[in-house]
């Protein structure tokens, strides 16, 4: 099962890394789905199968196929491979490398030598979590309704107007 | 069951945070900005569940229920201003969209 953690989370870096510089953007959905599946596989490694079962279904199943219905809407005029490609010249790449790269070498330098201590995952269900969500976690699950609905009447105010 | 030292879950979540930040100082087109941000919320997501499996609590697997609940209506909100964007001034190009009133 360790060995299963350290594939998924080199699957998931790689994929995520392809998806933020793809030039086509319905590969880099692809890539970004393809990272999400490996982070499933590490939440069911830590133990979290409900959610990782919500990655796939939450994330992998609606949010990034609405993503995929915008980027068929808009394909060809604002999203062609040439504009992008031409949009990422490789002088471009230098400054973000450069700070992403500080801040990961600060992030993973931090962390390289602190061992921390091991995590030896024992399976927390649905029931334990939705017990918790449902009690301690209450106001913030009508917090949360209440964001999906200003959602809701965001993207319907602004998708009904021209 | 599996043994991982708590600091390489943290590792993993740590690079896919910097990766999308990567991906959003990279990038000019807004839909790929908005990719780029869901990696890193993904990457915060794992150091939730990285937490809760550590001190075997379920409150770290709540709060990436959270993180989707705000992800499902920040996309949509997105989405939406992506769309608006794109049919009132016909490109993505965030160097190109700096005027309020187009």
């Amino acid at each position: 099962m360790t060995e299963t953690f350290y594939i998924a989370s080199a699957f998931a870096v790689l994929a995520a890394l392809l998806a933020v510089t793809r030039s086509n953007p319905l590969h880099a959905v692809l890539y970004l789905v393809l990272s999400l599946f490996a982070l499933a596989i590490d939440f069911l490694v830590l133990g979290a199968p409900f959610v990782a079962a919500l990655e796939i279904i939450v994330y992998a199943g609606a949010i990034v196929v609405v993503i995929m219905f915008v980027i068929m809407m808009v394909a060809g005029a604002a999203a062609s491979r040439e504009q992008e490609r031409s949009w990422m010249p490789p002088r471009a790449w230098i400054v973000p490398a450069l700070l992403a790269g500080a801040l990961a070498l600060l992030t993973l330098g931090s962390l390289a030598g602190a061992g921390g201590q091991a995590i030896a995952a024992p399976t927390i269900g649905p029931r334990e979590v939705g017990a918790v969500l449902f009690t301690t976690y209450l106001i913030g699950v009508e917090l949360a309704s209440v964001l999906l609905l200003a959602g809701l009447v965001g993207a319907y105010y602004l998708g009904s107007r021209d | 069951m599996a043994t991982i030292p708590t600091a390489h879950v943290l590792m993993v979540a740590g690079a896919l945070v910097c990766i999308g930040a990567f991906g959003v100082l990279l990038r000019r087109n807004l839909l790929f900005m908005l990719l780029s941000l869901e990696v890193m919320l993904n990457g915060a997501a794992l150091a939730f569940v990285g937490a809760g499996a550590r001190w075997q609590q379920p409150d770290g697997q709540i709060f990436v229920i959270f993180i989707m609940a705000m992800a499902a209506a920040e996309v949509a909100v997105g989405l939406a201003l992506i769309l608006l964007i794109f049919r009132r001034s016909a490109t993505l190009d965030a160097d190109r969209l700096d005027v309020l009133r187009g």
